[in-house]
């Protein structure tokens, strides 16, 4: 009760910012949305060859789901952006409201653009002969006689991609824009179920205020009432303004502290802009980025600092199939990252690798050591991993050197795949060492004596504009070599568990107070 | 004198020349004239009406109102300058009846009060009250009450050339009968040119000064109702002024029987 009481305090400080930038992103793109839909579908309703084409695209827009459409804008601008880069001196940021806003207004287009096109179909023949026999132009018997007639059809497209659009812009929180879904994509990954809760509920009535809204402005429209449409346009003026006056609260660009969507990233992201706001930096957080997008994001400045993995960087950035070693590694990384410009602060201490866990009992009793004690037994067993890993270099790197296969392979949210291996739903997992889950269930890990897995020494790795701040830089040295992995398990115990649960800020409070000054 | 409105040999075809909705048509409206336009349907009889405003463009040939090609003008300008009224009415859902009337004066930009005089001095003029039919919807009125608004909207920028579609084809006979009577009336009084395409015999030789008879695309006859009857160019002619004739005869004679 206090907990939950506790957690729905932070929710609500959170609000002004989550509900502000959902309201600008979902305005900005339904307004545009609009802007671009009506001028086609009149086009369309005109132009024979034209009407085809466009309601078909409209539609094939619709049918990509949502989050994939976000995710497909952000290499899209990041190719235009380094293009733009090389041929006109200049770049913009690739992440956060651009690729969202260009999602979004897609998304927004089919309701207002087939509405449309189906309103000015059905306009009686007999009043559109009759517009150009009383001496009409085109655009006369357009803008007065047939988009008149057509405008609650056309409000009724408007009311259903409002609705749409809010709900998709949910899903902008993995491409760095924030939005309400902040609140979702944080409290599925720390189990924290208030917050998932709080999101929903708030994106469902901020979808309702705006239908009803715009439904007020329809009936305005239909009965010519003056003081139903003033009424409307006050409401959704009200609260873009609002928006607004939130956001403009604070003037210069704050420093951006990114994380990946678990729960670590979380506590650290709170570590580490706890740390530059006491350094005088103002910050903002960008949560829940994908495991490979948040380097380019740094390296593009949409993110000034994050916590990274070296093997993953080993990998997946630098592309490298060798295991040299734990320390070469980390050499061989951090020259890498200063040749690219990109600042690299050190390793805090501990590794959060991919390892390979299995129930203590039922390793015993299949006498499974390691990796390769697995082999043997991998065609009867079902594996878990979380939506990464069956797609990373390091699953092939240990696949091809234990000559692993399984029966069922299954994807996992990360945080689920505990409690799957725990009652036997899975019987191996792909973990991550630092998880305080594996202590909490009794888990084995098993061993790696080929080395088919690369080392996992969390990094901190600050942007090119940071990389030569030496006041930036100094208020994160401290955290180099300062969190052990027996902190850090216990901390991610603390957001993870079921009963007296943390937040990340709290967590990440307890693992401050353990670094020496 | 020139004539108001004048065809020269115009032909238009909707499927690239295969066949022609109009032929080589010529016709001579003069000034003040009632003109019925009389025909099977799909003779061309309202295809003919629609080159006269550039609601369509003909393949060939020549229009001229009042002297001048149609085609020195813009389509809107030239169609403010002549009323136009059809069977489907096609009155402006989403206006009152005020509106309706007075929108061609407000797409030539009269100034408001001399509009709303305007529309009143119609509405007494089509019989309908002012007072209680300017902001009424065209959905609260009966076929005939809006057949009377659209003639209204067709007379309100003082054209000096009616174009009309079967004007009263949908109404009922007696509502039909006075109306087209009134409509008569109107057009002496305001010495205006018609032209009316209507497939009703009867109602053509009753209402006009001249008549023309098409058939496939082309004019086979025209003059006054009585040249027609006296002197039928051909066996088609003949065989659509007999069916009146037929029914004048029938009528008399029940009449007399009753009588």
């Amino acid at each position: 009760m206090g907990a939950s009481g506790n957690m729905i305090d932070v929710a609500w400080s959170m609000l002004p910012e989550y509900l502000g930038q959902h309201v600008l992103i979902s305005a900005a793109a339904i307004a545009i949305g609009f802007l671009v839909s009506l001028p086609l579908a009149v086009a369309a309703s005109r132009l024979s060859w034209l009407r085809g084409p466009a309601l078909a695209f409209a539609s094939i827009v619709q049918t990509v789901p949502g989050l994939a459409l976000l995710a497909l804008f952000y290499p899209l601008l990041l190719a235009l952006s380094s293009f733009t880069q090389d041929a006109f001196g200049f770049g913009f940021r690739a992440l956060g409201f651009l690729p969202t806003l260009l999602a979004l207004t897609l998304y927004s287009m089919l309701p207002v653009l087939r509405n449309t096109v189906t309103a000015l179909d059905e306009i009686d023949p007999a009043v559109r002969t009759a517009a150009l026999g009383v001496g009409m132009t085109q655009w006369q018997s357009l803008v007065t006689v047939e988009l008149p007639l057509a405008a609650p059809v056309i409000m009724a497209g408007l009311r259903t991609a409002a609705v749409w659009v809010i709900g998709a812009a949910t899903l902008s929180t993995p491409v760095g824009q924030t939005s309400l879904g902040n609140y979702i994509f944080t409290g599925l990954q720390t189990e924290n179920w208030v917050f998932v809760l709080f999101g929903c509920v708030a994106a469902a009535l901020l979808a309702l205020t705006a239908d009803q809204l715009l439904s007020l402005a329809e009936r305005g429209m239909a009965r010519r009432s003056r003081p139903r449409l003033l009424v409307a346009a006050v409401g959704l003026a009200a609260i873009v303004g609002a928006s607004l006056y939130v956001q403009s609260d604070g003037a210069a660009r704050p420093a951006i502290v990114g994380t990946k969507s678990f729960e670590e990233q979380y506590i650290l992201g709170a570590l580490i802009g706890e740390r530059l706001e006491r350094a005088g930096y103002r910050t903002a957080r960008r949560d829940g980025l994908g495991s490979t997008v948040i380097f380019h994001a740094l390296e593009a400045g949409d993110v000034d600092v994050y916590v990274d993995y070296s093997g993953t960087l080993w990998t997946t950035a630098m592309k490298r199939a060798d295991m040299p070693g734990r320390k070469a590694v980390l050499d061989r990384l951090s020259s890498w990252l200063a040749k690219r410009g990109d600042g690299y602060v050190g390793a805090l201490g501990f590794e959060n690798a991919y390892a390979f866990a299995m129930r203590r009992d039922r390793a015993k009793a299949l006498g499974i050591e390691t990796l390769a004690d697995l082999a043997a037994h991998a065609p009867q067993l079902k594996i878990g991993g979380d939506f990464e890993i069956f797609s990373r270099p390091e699953w092939n790197g240990v696949v091809k050197a234990y000559g692993l296969r399984f029966a069922v392979r299954r994807q996992y949210q990360a945080n689920f795949m505990y409690g799957a291996v725990a009652n036997g739903d899975v019987d191996v997992i792909s973990a991550f060492s630092s998880d305080g889950r594996i202590a909490q269930y009794d888990l084995k890990i098993l061993g790696d004596p080929k080395h088919a897995l690369p080392p996992y020494d969390a990094v901190l790795l600050v942007s090119p504009r940071y990389a030569h701040d030496e006041r930036f830089l100094a208020a994160l040295r401290p955290l180099v070599g300062a969190i052990g992995l027996a902190p850090m398990q216990r901390a991610n115990l603390m957001v993870d568990r079921d009963k007296d649960k943390a937040t990340a800020g709290q967590a990440a409070a307890m693992l401050e107070a353990a670094i020496p000054r | 004198m020139t004539p108001m409105i004048a065809l020269d040999s115009v032909s238009l075809s909707y499927d690239g020349g295969a066949r022609f909705a109009v032929r080589k048509v010529d016709l001579e409206v003069p000034a003040g004239r009632f003109l019925a336009l009389i025909g099977e349907s799909g003779s061309g009889k309202t295809t003919a009406l629609h080159l006269m405003n550039r609601l369509l463009e003909p393949d060939e040939g020549r229009i001229c109102i009042d002297g001048a090609d149609v085609r020195s003008a813009e389509p809107a300008a030239l169609r403010r300058g002549i009323g136009f009224a059809f069977q489907a009415v096609g009155l402006f859902p989403h206006m009152n009846v005020a509106e309706n009337v007075g929108i061609t004066p407000r797409l030539m930009g009269w100034p408001q009060d001399r509009i709303a005089q305007r529309v009143d001095e119609l509405l007494a003029l089509v019989r309908l009250p002012p007072a209680q039919f300017r902001e009424r919807f065209p959905a609260g009125l009966s076929g005939g009450q809006q057949q009377r608004v659209g003639l209204a909207r067709a007379l309100a920028a003082k054209p000096r050339i009616m174009l009309m579609d079967e004007p009263f084809g949908a109404l009922d006979p007696l509502i039909r009968d006075d109306l087209a009577t009134e409509y008569r009336a109107i057009h002496d009084a305001l010495g205006l040119t018609t032209v009316m395409v209507t497939h009703d015999v009867t109602e053509a030789f009753l209402l006009a000064d001249t008549v023309a008879v098409m058939r496939e695309g082309r004019i086979v006859q025209t003059g006054p109702p009585g040249e027609l009857i006296a002197s039928p160019a051909d066996a088609f002619v003949r065989a659509m002024i007999e069916t009146p004739r037929r029914h004048a005869r029938r009528l008399a004679e029940a009449m007399d029987i009753r009588g």
